[in-house]
């Protein structure tokens, strides 16, 4: 099994371009810690994304999980360049992103939306429906007046609420329904590439798979490429084509969805999909069961070499002096780790 | 086997300005010495309610038991005075809440707050407690326990402060632990960790636990029985396996094919239970998931169904629904293959266009005409 892994490719995570819509290379976001009150030093860095490659192809789900802390939300806000990179490159569409100016990247955001975790944080309480989808339209010139009117009308309807709403504030909808508020705001501009930032762990068990299905739906229907990134790797599972795992500001492993799950090369990869507990007693009893000891490390001073040695069963002296490359060790599974495999 | 609880009839609503909220009504069942069981549902379903009221920690007002009778190991808690209640609560039933960080006191050293609890219930002296603290700690894994004993909460992370809150629960050696939602502040690694050790300590201490949580994933693998609550009752009540092979109420099926599987083979799409859950101050007057249910029929939104025994399932499997028990139209249902009529499925999916209920409850009352623009009884300020 493990020689069929030894045939690596070299080329770290080289990702071929032309068809992928995102391509992310080296992307770091360092946030500075300072000491002092009028002269401000900096003593140090919170690495929450620390150097990853990856890439989207258009059409396609990529979901990102991790657990808390991991960078994942970072790496999200990153791309959107709501966060200024530390270093490393965005590409959209052949575009560097982190070299554009203000106006420059503001027409960049018309092509690309962002739909947050909290659908009761990210809609302004003081604005109505109408006017929260009706924004976007007006930063970015496309309607006005009637025109407006109509296309947020057409909107709610698209996310499955009343289109008659309009006037109506956001505490007077549900959790599940501001959720799809927020998925017609970022509709609104006809963006290619949405980031979906946990959009469905605040809402109920019930609710969740009918935000699940509306964003398929809308998948399918206005060809969207989605950034998924969530926590809840069943969700993940489903919703993704392909999946990227990250630990610590890192990406440990990129894989097809089915590849990842059914032959996670990377111990973290293992260890997280072995502690999802899946809904049926029977399979339950018999899983084995790989339960990490001890917490994520601060990412103020992650662990020297591999970051998840510390944890890692299969930690050797290697691990804690080197530091992995991303590698592809099976077609288009990559992962980061001196010891993949089973 | 003598119960150690029995629960009757538990009510208990909450007066509010907007009316009478529900959020128990009618809840009862029973639980063994060292028996384990889930309590499964979605937020506002009671669950939590249920398990605040067996402590008699639910606060008055607005909150009150109207009615039932809660008897542990023999005595009525809803006749106790408070004195009594008081010695009941960390010595006999333990809890552990959901948010760790909120539930431990941030000013005071770890050590201290769980030696208070032995101080007070087992009468340990100050020694003595300091003692038992730090075995309780290296029970729940606590690296250099005897160090970290003198930390303040803020110094350990999530996981560990949850596993403190396993520590204290422990301390008293209680009878029964109530785990409100006990992992769902944790990532899944932490939330394997944590479950795994409640598990083996329940187990080597013979523990009756309840463990409230909306995972059905959680309950799966950690419990012998399951209860699925919906809108303030019980709904669904069978062992665990008998549960997730042979579930017999509507809501059920909804949970079990709405959630996404880690294991699932194929990209199959999800069936959401349409709707949105019932408003406890006016509930269905019939069953209350008819609202959202694509097997109803006229009688369940006119009478509501009892919790009753099941036909072609084990004796003590007992649900909810008109549809399952004797007689009813889904006793033959597969509820892998046919998820009801689609015409009731496209009537449901109107009401998530609509407004949840207490804004419309809300309006009828300030005799507004619904949607009528430009009348904004809000103060916009």
């Amino acid at each position: 099994m493990a020689t069929e892994f030894i045939q690596r490719s070299r080329s770290t995570a080289r990702f071929d371009s032309g068809k992928n819509l995102l391509d992310v290379k080296a992307l770091k976001m360092h946030f500075p810690l300072t000491q002092g009150i009028v002269f401000q030093r900096q003593v140090g860095a919170v690495r929450a994304v620390d150097g990853i490659d990856f890439f989207v192809e258009k059409g396609e789900t990529l979901g990102l999980v991790g657990e808390s802390g991991c960078g994942k939300s970072t790496t999200g806000r990153a791309i959107l360049q709501l966060y200024k990179p530390t270093s490393g490159e965005v590409k959209f569409d052949g575009v560097e992103l982190t070299k554009l100016g203000g106006e420059q990247m503001r027409k960049m955001r018309r092509r690309m939306q962002m739909i947050f975790q909290d659908p009761y944080a990210s809609l302004n309480p003081r604005m109505t429906v109408g006017n929260i989808i009706g924004e976007p339209l007006e930063v970015h010139k496309l309607a006005a007046g009637k025109a407006k009117t109509e296309r947020v009308q057409e909107l709610l309807k698209i996310v499955g609420l009343n289109p008659y709403f309009t006037n109506r504030y956001p505490h007077e909808f549900s959790g599940g329904q501001r959720q799809r508020i927020g998925v017609a705001r970022a509709l609104a501009v006809e963006p290619e590439f949405i980031v979906a930032d946990e959009p469905i762990s605040a809402l109920d068990v019930s609710i969740q798979a009918q935000v699940i299905n509306l964003l398929e739906e809308l998948q399918d229907k206005f060809k969207l490429t989605y950034l998924f990134i969530a926590h809840d790797l069943s969700v993940v599972r489903h919703i993704s084509d392909r999946v990227a795992v990250m630990y610590l500001g890192k990406i440990v492993e990129l894989a097809d969805r089915v590849d990842l799950y059914e032959h996670p090369l990377h111990p973290y990869s293992q260890a997280l999909l072995s502690a999802v507990p899946i809904p049926d007693p029977i399979v339950e009893v018999k899983r084995k069961r790989i339960i990490l000891t001890g917490d994520v490390p601060s990412p103020v001073n992650p662990p020297t070499g591999c970051r998840f040695h510390t944890r890692c069963w299969k930690a050797q002296e290697i691990c804690a002096e080197v530091d992995p490359e991303f590698i592809e060790h099976a077609p288009r599974h990559w992962a980061a780790c001196h010891f993949p495999g089973a | 086997m003598p119960e150690l609880l029995e629960v009757k009839d538990l009510k208990t609503q909450f007066f509010t300005r907007d009316g009478v909220v529900r959020a128990v009504d009618g809840v009862s069942f029973q639980l063994a010495a060292g028996e384990t069981l889930g309590i499964v549902g979605e937020s506002g379903c009671g669950k939590s309610v249920t398990a605040l009221s067996l402590m008699r920690l639910i606060p008055m007002p607005p909150g009150k038991i109207v009615e039932g009778s809660i008897v542990f190991d023999g005595q009525d808690v809803l006749k106790m005075d408070d004195d009594d209640v008081r010695s009941i609560r960390g010595n006999n039933i333990a809890m552990i809440f959901q948010d760790p960080m909120t539930s431990l006191n941030p000013v005071l050293t770890i050590s201290r707050q769980i030696s208070e609890a032995l101080e007070l219930h087992l009468k340990m002296d100050k020694a003595e407690a300091k003692k038992r603290t730090i075995e309780l700690l290296e029970l729940v894994n606590i690296p250099s326990a005897k160090k970290r004993a003198d930390d303040y909460p803020h110094q350990f992370s999530g996981g560990m402060r949850q596993r403190v809150m396993i520590a204290m629960a422990l301390s008293c050696n209680p009878k029964l632990i109530l785990a409100d939602e006990p992992t769902t502040a944790l990532d899944v690694t932490i939330q394997a960790q944590v479950l795994d050790l409640l598990k083996n300590l329940a187990r080597e201490f013979r523990t009756a636990f309840i463990l409230i949580t909306h995972d059905l994933g959680v309950v799966a693998g950690m419990t012998q029985r399951i209860h699925v609550m919906y809108g303030g009752q019980i709904v669904e009540k069978a062992d665990t396996g008998e549960l997730f092979a042979n579930p017999k109420m509507p809501y059920t099926w909804g949970l079990l094919r709405s959630i996404p599987r880690l294991d699932e083979s194929r990209k199959a799409k999800l069936v959401p239970i349409e709707g949105l859950p019932p408003d406890l101050i006016a509930p269905p007057p019939g069953c209350r998931f008819e609202p959202r249910c694509q097997y109803r029929r006229e009688i369940c939104s006119t009478t509501p169904p009892e919790l009753k025994h099941i036909p072609n399932s084990k004796p003590d499997h007992e649900a909810r629904c008109w549809g399952t028990q004797e007689g009813g139209w889904l006793v033959n249902t597969d509820w892998r293959q046919d998820i009801g009529s689609v015409k009731e499925l496209e009537a449901i999916k109107m009401d998530v266009a609509d407004l949840p209920p207490e804004v419309k409850r809300a309006e009828a009352a300030a005799d507004t005409p619904p949607g009528a623009p430009g009348k904004d009884t809000r103060n916009g300020n």
